[in-house]
């Protein structure tokens, strides 16, 4: 019986395989290259390396400068994350559950940063952080991101707080809890999906930004890893091995995440999308 | 709304405290930016000490008849060709092949389908670049492995073919989301809608027309909304790729804005390049929303 099935399904199987192996092609193509020589690179785009040296990944690291690119990467991923899931669930909380004047118009406020491109935003955010001489520095690179996360946040997190149960909420009030500890106490753990899954999304917009970090940064020392890849890949656009190490140094840690958390990036992707 | 009830003794400002931090860091950087960025679109404006000049709609007039922003916007339009329309279709088309029956093993092509999605445009322009590359990419090579060395050509720097070939680039990231979001949504429509449709008499594309399609119209929705505006945004993978080259054959609105703002110090003119630009994604996403609620009514 098993086998019909499996028979009955072998036309999706072959489709589907087709599809997923135009998307995986040039990705398994870029890894290889990485190990290979540049010799060994003319030979074959998809030949496997003779052999699996790591020269590429060391000239990338330490010429190429990918270790400060990978440390300004971490520091501003990590605190833009942190930084904008905390807030974004005090202003979730605060639309969702609280007395607050004004939130009919304060709403559509912030959502309109979710549909703003960072082009609209980004000569007179450059000449600001010019003048209070933040370019170059990790708050011109944070705070934007933040704002801009904050958006996306507020409307993720009003979702989750608006359905959370009614009799909890009441039940709380009875008890003698306040409002900080009904939300710290009470609803933050049961928050965690909803709060894995807006990690992981804002993780992921602000390892690959780009834009932000290209115009707000001149000293090569402080790019992050995108940046520093876009400069790379105008110097050594010749050297294939080179710029396919530096491209999985900037994918590995986003394709990491991916792989364990894949269930609340498509999630988040997909299923906030249709919600809202 | 009584669920936001104020609590015995509880000031009638309590969600202000936990609203502020946010909202004013989202107003200072996010916010107020814009309002500058459409002001600053009313007056000239040539360099970061320079004086402006306000000179009210002259930079929009410009716009009209200026031959590099009609070929941005042209192209945009044209990306949305291949960020929308095409993955859009395959992913119908996929998602109505492979049917309603859950599929063993189809996590691992969710996921796999879904990777483009994740990673950085640059990663993504570097590997393209490496595909698209004359002499050793995996195209050319490919072309030429099966005795097609005439469609051989320098893909990215033809004047013809770098903007389908930055635009095919899109395909790739795009299709795989759509596959994705459509084979969710089919798994959700009640199979006695196709029973009553195969009653009636309806084949295959009958069927597909008249319940697979309407029942597909909130994934429809969020399709067009995410593809048509990461169209209208492109700018990572062009400047990657192309830097809007060769010539301006590959230029689109989000690189012309960079490029006449931060290498060309034309501020006024690139405010209200950003100012078109923004109000070009927020009317097109409205009507797409406007519409699939329509219809849903």
């Amino acid at each position: 019986m098993r086998r019909r099935t499996w028979q009955r399904q072998l036309p999706n199987y072959v489709i589907l395989t087709l599809f997923l192996l135009i998307i995986l092609i040039p990705i398994v193509g870029l890894v290889f290259s990485a190990f290979k020589t540049d010799a060994e690179v003319t030979k074959g785009p998809l030949a496997l390396p003779s052999q699996l040296r790591l020269d590429a990944f060391k000239d990338a690291w330490t010429t190429g400068r990918f270790n400060f690119f990978f440390r300004n990467s971490v520091i501003v991923t990590v605190v833009v994350v942190i930084v904008s899931v905390l807030l974004s669930t005090l202003t979730g909380y605060a639309f969702a559950l609280l007395p607050l004047p004004g939130r009919k118009f304060l709403y559509p406020l912030l959502l309109l940063g979710y549909m703003v491109p960072f082009e609209a935003v980004i000569i007179p955010l450059y000449h600001m952080m010019n003048q209070m001489d933040l370019t170059d520095t990790y708050w011109a690179l944070i705070l934007p991101q933040v704002g801009l996360s904050v958006s996306f946040g507020t409307l993720w997190m009003t979702s989750f707080f608006r359905a959370a149960p009614r009799e909890l909420v009441d039940a709380a009030a009875i008890d003698g809890c306040n409002r900080w500890q009904l939300l710290w106490r009470i609803l933050w753990p049961l928050a965690r999906p909803a709060v894995l899954t807006l990690v992981v999304l804002t993780f992921m917009w602000t390892w690959n930004e780009f834009l932000l970090a290209l115009v707000m940064v001149q000293k090569e020392t402080m790019r992050t890893l995108p940046v520093g890849l876009a400069f790379f890949q105008g110097r050594y656009s010749a050297n294939i091995p080179l710029m396919a190490a530096g491209s999985l140094i900037v994918a590995g840690p986003i394709l990491l995440v991916y792989i364990i958390f894949q269930r609340y990036f498509i999630r988040g992707m997909l299923g906030g999308a249709v919600k809202g | 709304m009584k669920i936001q009830q104020r609590w015995p003794g509880e000031s009638r400002f309590k969600g202000w405290f936990y609203l502020l931090p946010g909202l004013a860091i989202y107003l200072v950087f996010i916010f107020f930016p814009i309002l500058s960025t459409i002001r600053n679109s009313f007056y000239k404006w040539n360099g970061f000490s320079g004086t402006r000049e306000f000179i009210q709609l002259d930079n929009y007039a410009r716009l009209l008849g200026d031959a590099q922003f009609i070929k941005a916007l042209t192209n945009n339009f044209i990306f949305i060709i291949f960020y929308s329309i095409i993955p859009i279709l395959i992913g119908l088309m996929l998602a109505s092949l492979l049917g309603r029956k859950p599929i063993r093993g189809m996590t691992f092509f969710r996921t796999g389908l879904f990777l483009p999605q994740i990673l950085s445009m640059v990663v993504v322009g570097v590997t393209w670049r490496w595909i698209f590359n004359p002499t050793f990419g995996l195209l050319n090579t490919g072309l030429r492995a099966v005795g097609l060395d005439s469609l051989t050509r320098p893909w990215l720097g033809d004047f013809q073919m770098a903007l389908p070939s930055v635009g095919a680039i899109g395909t790739w990231v795009m299709y795989g989301f759509c596959m994705v979001l459509f084979l969710a949504g089919m798994q959700r429509i009640p199979e006695d809608q196709y029973e009553a449709a195969q009653l009636d008499g309806a084949g295959g594309f009958r069927q597909f027309l008249h319940v697979t399609l309407p029942n597909l119209r909130a994934e429809l929705g969020v399709a067009l909304v995410t593809t048509v505006i990461a169209a209208l945004r492109v700018f990572d993978l062009v400047y990657v790729t192309t830097r809007g080259g060769p010539g301006d054959s590959t230029l689109v609105t989000g690189f012309l804005v960079y490029r006449s703002a931060f290498q060309q110090n034309q501020l006024g003119y690139a405010s209200a390049v950003a100012t078109v630009m923004t109000i070009l994604i927020f009317v097109i996403s409205l009507v797409i929303l406007r519409f699939q609620s329509r219809q849903e009514a």
